[in-house]
């Protein structure tokens, strides 16, 4: 079946593919999104009270993918057979209108400006010698300046709550002093910080750091945003992470962007549309539209004119690599650029048992809003001469609710069930807190996505392979953060502290949730040897296909990545706008 | 119309009846040991009697009924577990099913053997089963707590000889849905009156705490509500 041609494709109605429905449709193009899981909205699908249901979304993750249907493969080294992640664990793949992007946390930071420009600032800090020469880290090409004004704009479409740490260049007290020079201050007051928050920034701050509010894209008023899209203010109930929210609260392209898309005539969003590939033409440096399997199992041709990949990053990388556009990356001789550089974040968590004098009510929480963190030993923001290692952690504090089936905080030696289960149950549940690192990746030249020779998708197709394993440098990085995590714990004065962190030798274990933060795969970079696509997220190879998401990310950063990601989008947006749509061809000359 | 306490009262009542007379000949226990905790009335569906039987049995080890919160029998585990087995859940609808399996892959890369929840289940009783006679010549279920303990810490620790993997699978497995049945909204089958939650003070599906943003470190002082609405 064909489709009538339109101006641009894109595949995926999450963050990036709404904000390029946005951006392309105010341009006046001709668009259809294609996302492959259901349509949802605020009302019906996250109502109160239904949605509340611990079981259903956060446990077997209604919301989520359905790994049953497609999931990835996993192998610790080149040359291990992978197997398929067949549970939900490590990471959570989100499908259906807003992607992960609906059922996400809130917690929206910028990137720290030397992680664009890693390599550089290193080599130039620490000299040529201190990347270790298996570690494929490379800049972004793109400053801190350029994105600044997107991760702005971002800010305000989203309603973000914080505390500005520097703006213009003046330090501001309660902030981030570590932050990139922000143009304007957040467009909505932090919100006061619950308690497991408060003993941390008393503690932080005893021991000379400097605690500030998360940067929460959870409303903490009436707010209206850039676009005229409203939210109301956070209750708190700490349901966010794995649901959705309902109360038009926490930031999700349903409660900022897709309300002033309804309606638009030369766009339409078909749900259910599983992307199958993205077709070439002869030359394979033209595409020329693309093929799907629609809700009733029909193959349908979709030609446009362009066709943006806004899916979330495990399936970017897979769909190039389906489509055959560019060269897949080979490990042995580096060459090639799609599925290098795939990385991940390493976490780790310090938690404080306190007994019944401290009253914790762990449900009052919020993916983001309350939570405090400290910068200090993130990115390059302090010295690494000494400690051998590339990269740091965000740490921070707070409560994202006290959910029982999941968020059951007990010490690594409490019984796992009996009569000495329950007990420590109930001596903790309302009686603890954990303070976590957020810990970058670096890139590896042994770490990278491909696609499986054996696993296939319910439609036939390969599934994605991930290799990979920790390096040394990240078990050096979370040994550092994290006893700087426990310094403060223990100034907390709990009666006993327990640790989650992963040791050297220790390998990637997918069986527990540790972020969703996969990066990398068609990164972007200063040229085609070193990247799939350039500063803009075009293709190098296939200058009509632009890729959005973590997928373009050259290493991983110790932040959440969502903001990063969006600013990246609204960069590629503005020039495709001011430039692409009127001169085609490459943005940057290879 | 029932107020919330009346209906609680009339629950337990029925409750105790139910457990007074659904206590099967089979389950005959020595005068040394007190009988398990037995779940009221509930027939189950998936479940065979004689897995049934080792279900509760279990289960009342897992949760027991000690005075601190609800036992698991008590509070509808089995009955959440045996609904769960009827469910797509149960099927497998939730897991990544397709061959080839490799069970002997690093544990580190997650479940990787060919059986759904319900056949894993199947599996892993007739293993607990086997384990019971061969070391004490009874039925799980007939067995002094001590003993089930024994029996239950032998298959979690994968230390039966013959099918250790397996049993330790489903041992995993079986604490996991207990302990989500236990917690679980009670629509489930679980957490009977909310007494889980209320043993720890989680208010269950009230979700709005706007007014406690700024009265930190106090108890909170409500009671949990169920998504049917209903108050414990």
């Amino acid at each position: 079946m064909n489709m009538k041609p339109v101006d641009a494709v894109i595949i995926g109605l999450g963050w990036t593919g709404a904000i390029m429905a946005k951006e392309l449709t105010d341009a006046g193009l001709s668009v259809v999104v294609l996302e492959r899981g259901p349509a949802r909205d605020t009302s019906p699908d996250f109502e109160y009270p239904r949605i509340v249901d611990e079981l259903k979304h956060a446990v077997r993750g209604d919301l989520w993918q359905p790994l049953a249907r497609e999931t990835v493969t996993v192998r610790h080294k080149p040359g291990d057979i992978a197997v398929p992640y067949r549970q939900y664990g490590s990471f959570i793949l989100g499908t259906g209108t807003g992607g992960a992007g609906a059922h996400w946390n809130g917690q929206q930071w910028r990137a720290s400006p030397n992680d664009l420009r890693l390599r550089s600032v290193y080599e130039e800090r620490y000299g040529k010698k201190f990347i270790p020469a298996d570690m494929t880290v490379q800049d972004y090409g793109i400053s801190y300046e350029e994105l600044e004004p997107h991760f702005d704009f971002f800010e305000k479409v989203a309603g973000v709550a914080g505390t500005a740490g520097n703006l213009r260049g003046a330090l501001q007290a309660g902030g981030n002093p570590f932050e990139g020079a922000r143009s304007n201050p957040f467009p909505q007051q932090a919100m006061a910080p619950i308690l497991s928050s408060q003993l941390f920034a008393n503690a932080a701050r005893e021991l000379g750091h400097q605690p500030f509010p998360v940067p929460a894209a959870n409303s903490t008023g009436a707010y209206t945003n850039p676009y005229g899209v409203r939210m109301g203010p956070c209750n708190l109930c700490g349901f966010c992470e794995g649901f959705g929210c309902f109360m038009y609260s926490k930031a999700s392209p349903q409660t900022t962007i897709l309300p002033i898309l309804r309606g638009r005539s030369n766009l339409e969003l078909r749900h259910n549309a599983y992307v199958t590939r993205i077709v070439l033409d002869d030359s394979r440096q033209l595409a020329t539209g693309v093929r799907y399997i629609d809700g009733d199992g029909r193959e349908v041709e979709q030609p446009a004119a362009m066709v943006v990949v806004a899916a979330f990053q495990l399936n970017n990388v897979r769909l190039l690599l389906l489509s055959g556009i560019g060269t897949p990356y080979d490990p042995v001789t580096g060459k090639g650029t799609v599925g290098k550089n795939y990385a991940y974040q390493m976490v780790s968590s310090t938690t404080a048992f306190f007994g019944a004098k401290v009253q914790m009510n762990p449900f009052v929480g919020a993916g983001a809003a309350g939570q405090l963190a400290i910068d200090d030993f993130n990115a390059d923001h302090f010295d690494h001469a000494r400690h051998g290692f590339v990269g740091g952690a965000m740490v921070f504090a707070g409560a994202t609710g006290g959910r029982p089936i999941v968020q059951m905080p007990l010490p690594p030696d409490a019984p796992r069930w009996g009569s000495g289960w329950k007990s420590a149950v109930r001596d903790h549940y309302a009686h603890s807190s954990s303070v976590a690192t957020m810990g970058s990746v670096m890139a590896y030249r042994d770490r990278y996505l491909d696609l499986d020779p054996t696993y296939r998708d319910a439609h036939g197709l390969p599934l994605l392979r991930m290799t990979f394993d920790w390096h040394p440098n990240e078990y050096k990085m979370t040994a550092f953060t994290t006893a700087r995590a426990l310094d403060i714990v223990r100034a907390m004065r709990p009666e006993r502290v327990t640790q989650h962190i992963l040791q050297p030798g220790d390998s990637y274990d997918i069986r527990a949730y540790q972020s969703t933060h996969t990066t990398g795969g068609a990164i972007i970079g200063t040229n085609p040897s070193n990247s799939v696509l350039n500063r803009y997220s075009q293709c190098w190879d296939v200058p009509n296909v632009f890729v959005m998401g973590a997928s373009s990310f050259p290493q991983n950063i110790g932040y959440n990545p969502t903001g990063l990601v969006a600013a990246l989008t609204y960069f590629a947006a503005a020039k495709i706008r001011s430039t692409w749509l009127k001169s085609g061809g490459p943005l940057v000359q290879a | 119309m029932n107020t919330p306490s009346q209906r609680r009262m009339f629950l337990r009542g029925a409750a105790q009846i139910a457990m007074a007379s659904a206590l099967p000949a089979a389950v005959a226990t020595s005068a040394a040991t007190p009988p398990p905790a037995r779940a009221p009335q509930y027939q189950p569906t998936y479940f065979t009697a004689a897995e049934w039987a080792f279900v509760n049995a279990a289960v009342d080890r897992l949760i027991p009924d000690d005075g601190n919160g609800p036992g698991g029998v008590a509070a509808g585990v089995p009955e959440f577990l045996d609904r769960q087995m009827e469910l797509p859940y149960g099927h497998g609808a939730y897991w990544y099913m397709h061959g080839p399996f490799h069970p002997d892959a690093p544990a580190t890369l997650g479940y990787q053997m060919r059986q759904t929840p319900r056949e894993l289940y199947r599996l892993g009783i007739a293993i607990g089963e086997r384990a019971a006679q061969a070391t004490h010549g009874k039925p799980f279920a007939q067995l002094d707590a001590a003993a089930r303990d024994a029996v239950l810490a032998s298959m979690d620790r994968g230390q039966l000889a013959a099918d250790g993997a397996q049993a330790a699978a489903f041992f995993a497995l079986l604490l996991r849905n207990t302990r989500e049945g236990y917690f679980a909204d009670p629509q489930y089958g679980g957490n009977r009156d909310m007494g889980a939650w209320k043993a720890i003070g989680f208010p269950g599906a009230r979700a709005d705490f706007t007014d406690w943003i700024d009265q930190q470190g106090k108890r909170y002082p409500y009671g949990p509500v169920a998504i049917s609405g209903g108050r414990g």
